[in-house]
């Protein structure tokens, strides 16, 4: 409809030269206008994510040009336990990551849509964690998980809960809850905030009216926050699993996949295979391997979508 | 189909705490009584809130304490210290690489920034505005673009950037950070694009304005706050990055701030904790402070990127 606004070439101007008309081409002036946009995103990722999969078929090593080897990486991976190790402790942090991630960021969301004083202050501070670099704020948890010096261990022995330091990053279930803490740590301020922004868009007088018709604060959740946030909440929750399942930084700062390859995650795990030990070939079959379950995170988030948009009745734009 | 449902939402006056609607809602808060505020409302609040800057005040505290009490629980009180030094921060500084890798981080942040934004201010022109055969599918592809994690491509892309020469060169973060940039920032000034009223375009295209012109002269000057929002993201989002950094540099002077604090003083010393605290701290306060000065922005950011 918008293309109303635009002069097309008038017939009686068509004595204009070809370059004037060209230069009005919006065809030709948006191929100029997306060159630079284009040539990054060409260069440095389409390639590269095609790259990536061509040297999951090679042997490729630091310094060594590869050969093809058809599937040979992804048969060692089969019978490799770490890798399986290391896809098991990513589901499982993605998984339990993210469903507290969005439990206690639903929450937090619902407190802070109340009415207090202070609130743009307390908004503000809620999301620092986010802000302050991943790796910045995973060493303080490096340190205060310590295993001699730990703050926790301190104050649980002072209020004689325990008698013994706990190791926190020593020990590999203790391990693997104070990565998934930290992770939750920083993703909860995201998806908390978010989720406020759609809460904002609920008018407060669904819930006056539901209240007047005898709704309890449970029903007035259940049957009008919940329905009118779930367009959102798919959208965060993509985000969130995606960059959950392709974490880093956060265990590399804190575990670098141990003890004993517990936290190893798969994102760990190729950056290990593949720039230390300087096996590419075999560090691109562990990443490629990351594709699959993305793809599918992706459709279950865009197809729960569209049908959440059907119940609601709405238009498939 | 590329757009997503979200869209709908109107995500304008988000958060910041005089949005209109928002206020309204202290409508209800007479059903409930004080006390029941403060235990459904208050104390969660506040260990919440708690836990979310104990890290931060932890950080703090090491960095200033002298070393012989961080190590001592027993004798000294740890959650507070009534001796502050600045020993550790008079370490990192003077006799560390610290000034060059805050350097590096701020001129690599900066430089990918700028040019992602004018990437990106030019290819969300095009698809919003001038509407090219094939615009939607564009836009839809660079929203796709967004979800491919730098966890995936960091392999190849080493092996790129050392076919190129750039190894161990700033210039190979700057040219790379984009890939990253340019998807998320292309999306939110798409969104603020379409807020700009289509007559303006009109009135200066009749009065033979080319389609430059009124980029730089009537969008560009509108879109202000978009600019700001985008801006400042990107730099967080480049000061944040880690794989990349990590992957592609190799001299200690070249580092930035976040691989050069885990790989160089991460080493047997039981002191370290307070200069690495230090440097953390040091790290994060550039982006606390920009972020001070522009919440509402980064706000509009992050749900901007969601909200299309």
């Amino acid at each position: 409809m918008a293309d109303v606004a635009i002069p097309r070439a008038k017939p009686q101007m068509s004595e204009a030269s070809a370059w004037t008309q060209l230069k009005h081409n919006r065809n030709w002036l948006g191929f100029w206008f997306m060159v630079p946009a284009m040539a990054f995103l060409i260069f440095f990722l389409a390639y590269p994510l095609g790259l990536g999969i061509w040297l999951s078929f090679t042997d490729t090593r630091i310094g060594r040009v590869g050969h093809f080897v058809a599937t040979e990486n992804y048969e060692w991976l089969w019978d490799d336990s770490i890798f399986w190790l290391s896809v098991f402790n990513t589901l499982l942090y993605t998984f339990v990551a993210s469903a507290l991630k969005f439990a206690i960021g639903l929450y937090l969301a619902l407190l802070l849509n109340e009415n207090m004083p202070f609130k743009a202050m307390l908004r503000a501070m809620v999301l620092i964690p986010f802000i302050v670099p991943t790796v910045l704020s995973a060493l303080a948890f490096w340190w205060i998980f310590d295993s001699q010096f730990s703050i926790i261990s301190w104050s649980l022995k002072h209020l004689g809960l325990i008698n013994q330091n706990i190791n926190f990053l020593g020990d590999t279930t203790w391990a693997r809850i104070c990565v998934i803490f930290a992770n939750i740590w920083r993703g909860v301020p995201f998806v908390a905030i978010t989720l406020l922004a759609g809460l904002q868009t609920v008018s407060p007088s669904l819930y006056e009216a539901a209240t007047l018709d005898g709704a309890t604060r449970w029903q007035n959740f259940r049957y009008i926050t919940y329905p009118l946030l779930t367009p959102i909440i798919a959208v965060v929750m993509t985000f969130s699993v995606l960059f959950t399942f392709t974490d880093f930084q956060l265990i590399w700062a804190m575990t670098r996949g141990g003890p004993v390859n517990a936290t190893h995650l798969m994102a760990t795990l190729s950056y290990q295979r593949a720039i230390i030990a300087g096996q590419l070939g075999e560090g691109a079959a562990i990443s490629s391997a990351m594709i699959p379950f993305l793809l599918a995170a992706i459709m279950v988030s865009w197809f729960g979508l569209q049908r959440r948009k059907w119940q609601q009745g709405e238009s498939n734009d | 189909m590329t757009d997503l449902p979200t869209r709908s939402i109107d995500l304008k006056n988000v958060l910041s705490g005089s949005s209109p609607t928002a206020d309204h809602s202290e409508g209800m808060s007479y059903l409930q009584s004080v006390p029941r505020r403060i235990v459904t409302l208050y104390l969660p609040l506040a260990i919440i809130v708690v836990i979310l800057l104990f890290p931060f005040y932890w950080m703090a505290l090491t960095s200033v304490k002298p070393d012989e009490q961080l190590l001592d629980l027993d004798r000294y009180n740890p959650f507070w210290t009534w001796s502050p030094t600045f020993k550790h921060f008079h370490k990192l500084l003077f006799e560390s690489y610290y000034p060059h890798w805050l350097w590096n981080t701020m001129y690599v942040a900066v430089c990918a920034t700028v040019l992602s934004i004018f990437a990106s201010v030019l290819a969300a022109y095009a698809i919003v505005r001038l509407r090219y055969k094939g615009a939607h599918l564009v836009g839809g592809l660079i929203f796709l673009a967004y979800l491919v994690p730098p966890s995936i491509l960091f392999i190849p892309l080493a092996t790129v950037v050392f076919q190129y020469g750039l190894f161990d060169s700033p210039l190979a973060l700057i040219l790379t950070y984009p890939t990253i940039l340019i998807p998320f920032s292309t999306w939110l000034l798409m969104g603020y694009f379409k807020t700009i009223p289509f007559e303006l375009e009109e009135c200066a295209l009749i009065d033979g304005a080319s389609r430059w012109q009124i980029l730089i002269k009537i969008v560009l000057p509108l879109a202000i706050p978009g600019l700001i929002s985008a801006f400042i993201f990107c730099f967080t989002l480049c000061w944040n990055e880690f794989i990349y950094a990590l992957t592609f540099l190799q001299s200690t002077s070249n580092k930035t701030v976040p691989v050069a604090i885990v790989n160089e003083f991460v080493d047997g010393d039981i002191y370290r904790w307070g200069s690495l605290m230090a440097g953390a701290l040091a790290g994060s306060l550039p982006l606390v402070i920009l972020y001070a000065f522009f919440v509402e922005h980064y706000v509009s950011a992050m749900t901007g990127a969601v909200k299309e």
